[in-house]
């Protein structure tokens, strides 16, 4: 989480049955509901890209020989999946 | 807009009315009391009878007798969440819509109060379709009754401006931060011109404090927050916390009855003019019988009343102002020794075959152990009229319900008319 520019709202004398609002940063990543993801076979893997220019949350990230996945992110739509010309990128059910 | 604490600009020809008397209809006083509470920002859509109103407001902004920004939205639902918006910015809002345009502003209207947003809107209260209808009656206000707004519904053009204005005090106290409706009838206020009297600038800036709206949620970069994130009663936080805003809705909504006094009171202090707050008893003192009724038709029941009290029957009125919160206990209070009651509404409730005041009236006699001969009378529905003959009728129906000793069937005065 990056450091707020600004303190979260102070709500010391706000009572707390008046509106419902929420003061405490919860990211919710993808990585904690995603239920499939993706897995890249580094050895048929050729850098082509096009995951990269596909997916729409930009969590492939380029590692020396292969591209990769920032699970954190990840929302596992599988587009990356789909598009991979070498058939590099396997979805596999999330810890069932 | 003018910044907190800047010299407001106001135009010197409308400086010169303020404090003076004026020849105006409804629409125009409710006009005049946005001007006077200083509104910052309204949103307007026109819709008959309530159409003449927003162009007052439209006038008064671009003749300066309003400093306030102004939206023409492209439709009621943008109205309001033009206005929410604007709120969380910290503005204090107003506008004025009823019927079809009651209904297409529902989704936003419902979410206003449980995002405690204290705001002013008037309904120009217009019977409901179908039968397709522009005139008025209270159908539309009275649909919405249990959505959570503060409803005060006005007998005369004066109060409309008065009740506008103190509206504002009502809903910013920290105690309510509730929006507040105050209806005025279609065609009898909206249209009727009377004298009125306009307050000076400096006792209504004397009564009004700045407005404070957000200090409890806003959109603010400076502060951020999420506005009402998801909370719901099988998942998430669990039944308690939705449970625990409803319930600070209701300390809300009774906490209003005393700001709703205090407010009138205050306003007396500050202009000379005293409105009832919750109910007005009229020739109360000694009736054996009264008729209670809601908005402008109260004039002509008055009449009847003192016509009837010039013939010797002991028969009073009770005026309902305040309808949501439901002033209970001063409705108890008000009937405690009568022995009939005729309640007479100007809207439906169609579940129970009867009007809706009746219905509220019936229920706090009944939950005070108050066993009193009633019934409910509808009239003046999509602007028929209800005449001091028609009350007549009502007080001699009344007085014949004391007699027999216990309640009757609905009537529906203006069904032979």
């Amino acid at each position: 989480m990056k450091a707020q520019a600004y303190p979260f709202f102070d709500t010391t004398g706000v009572p707390d049955d008046l509106c419902p609002i929420a003061v405490k940063p919860n990211p919710m990543l993808p990585g904690e509901w995603r239920s499939m993801k993706p897995i890249v076979d580094r050895a048929k893997c050729v850098k082509c890209a096009v995951c990269w220019l596909y997916c729409p949350v930009q969590c492939v990230v380029e590692k020396r020989a292969w591209f990769d996945i920032d699970y954190a992110t990840c929302k596992g739509c599988g587009i990356c999946a789909t598009e991979c010309p070498q058939r590099a990128i396997a979805m596999v059910e999330e810890a069932a | 807009m003018s910044a907190a604490g800047d010299a407001i600009a106001i135009a010197p020809e409308s400086e010169a009315k303020r404090g003076s008397t004026i020849v105006c209809d409804g629409n125009e006083a409710a006009a005049w009391a946005v001007a006077l509470a200083r509104v910052e920002m309204v949103a307007v859509y026109p819709i008959t009878p309530q159409s003449s109103l927003v162009e007052y407001l439209a006038k008064f902004v671009a003749d300066g007798t309003l400093d306030a920004e102004i939206v023409d939205a492209e439709g009621e639902h943008s109205v309001l969440s033009v206005l929410q918006g604007a709120a969380l910015a910290g503005a204090r809002t107003y506008t004025a819509t009823c019927g079809p345009g009651l209904a297409f502003m529902f989704e936003p209207y419902l979410r206003q109060p449980g995002l405690r947003l204290p705001m002013v809107m008037s309904i120009v209260t217009r019977d409901t379709l179908t039968p397709q209808s522009v005139w008025g009656g209270h159908q539309d206000a009275m649909s919405v009754r249990e959505v959570g707004w503060i409803q005060m519904y006005c007998e005369t053009v004066q109060e409309v401006l008065d009740t506008v204005i103190m509206g504002y005090r009502i809903a910013e106290h920290r105690d309510v931060m509730l929006p507040v409706n105050v209806c005025h009838d279609g065609n009898y206020l909206s249209f009727g011109a009377t004298r009125v009297d306009l307050p000076a600038q400096s006792d209504v800036d004397a009564f009004l404090a700045r407005p404070s709206v957000n200090w409890h949620a806003a959109l603010d970069p400076s502060r951020p927050m999420a506005v009402d994130p998801l909370t719901g009663g099988a998942g998430g936080p669990g039944p308690r916390t939705f449970v625990k805003y409803r319930k600070g809705h209701c300390a809300g909504m009774q906490n209003a009855l005393s700001v709703i006094a205090e407010a009138h009171a205050d306003w007396e202090r500050h202009t000379g003019r005293k409105h009832a707050p919750l109910v007005e008893s009229y020739r109360m003192d000694d009736a054996e019988t009264a008729i209670v009724t809601i908005g402008s038709m109260s004039g002509a029941g008055k009449d009847a009343v003192d016509e009837a009290r010039a013939r010797g029957v002991p028969i009073g009125l009770v005026k309902v102002k305040t309808y949501r919160p439901f002033p209970t206990d001063a409705i108890v209070g008000a009937l405690a020794d009568v022995q009939a009651v005729g309640v007479v509404d100007r809207s439906v409730s169609f579940g129970w075959n009867c009007g809706p005041l009746y219905q509220d009236v019936a229920g706090a006699l009944g939950r005070a152990g108050r066993q009193v001969p009633s019934m409910s009378f509808i009239g003046g529905l999509a602007g028929a009229d209800l005449t001091t003959d028609h009350f007549g009728r009502v007080i001699e129906r009344v007085r014949q319900l004391a007699r027999d000793g216990r309640s009757g069937p609905t009537v529906w005065i203006n069904e032979n008319d």
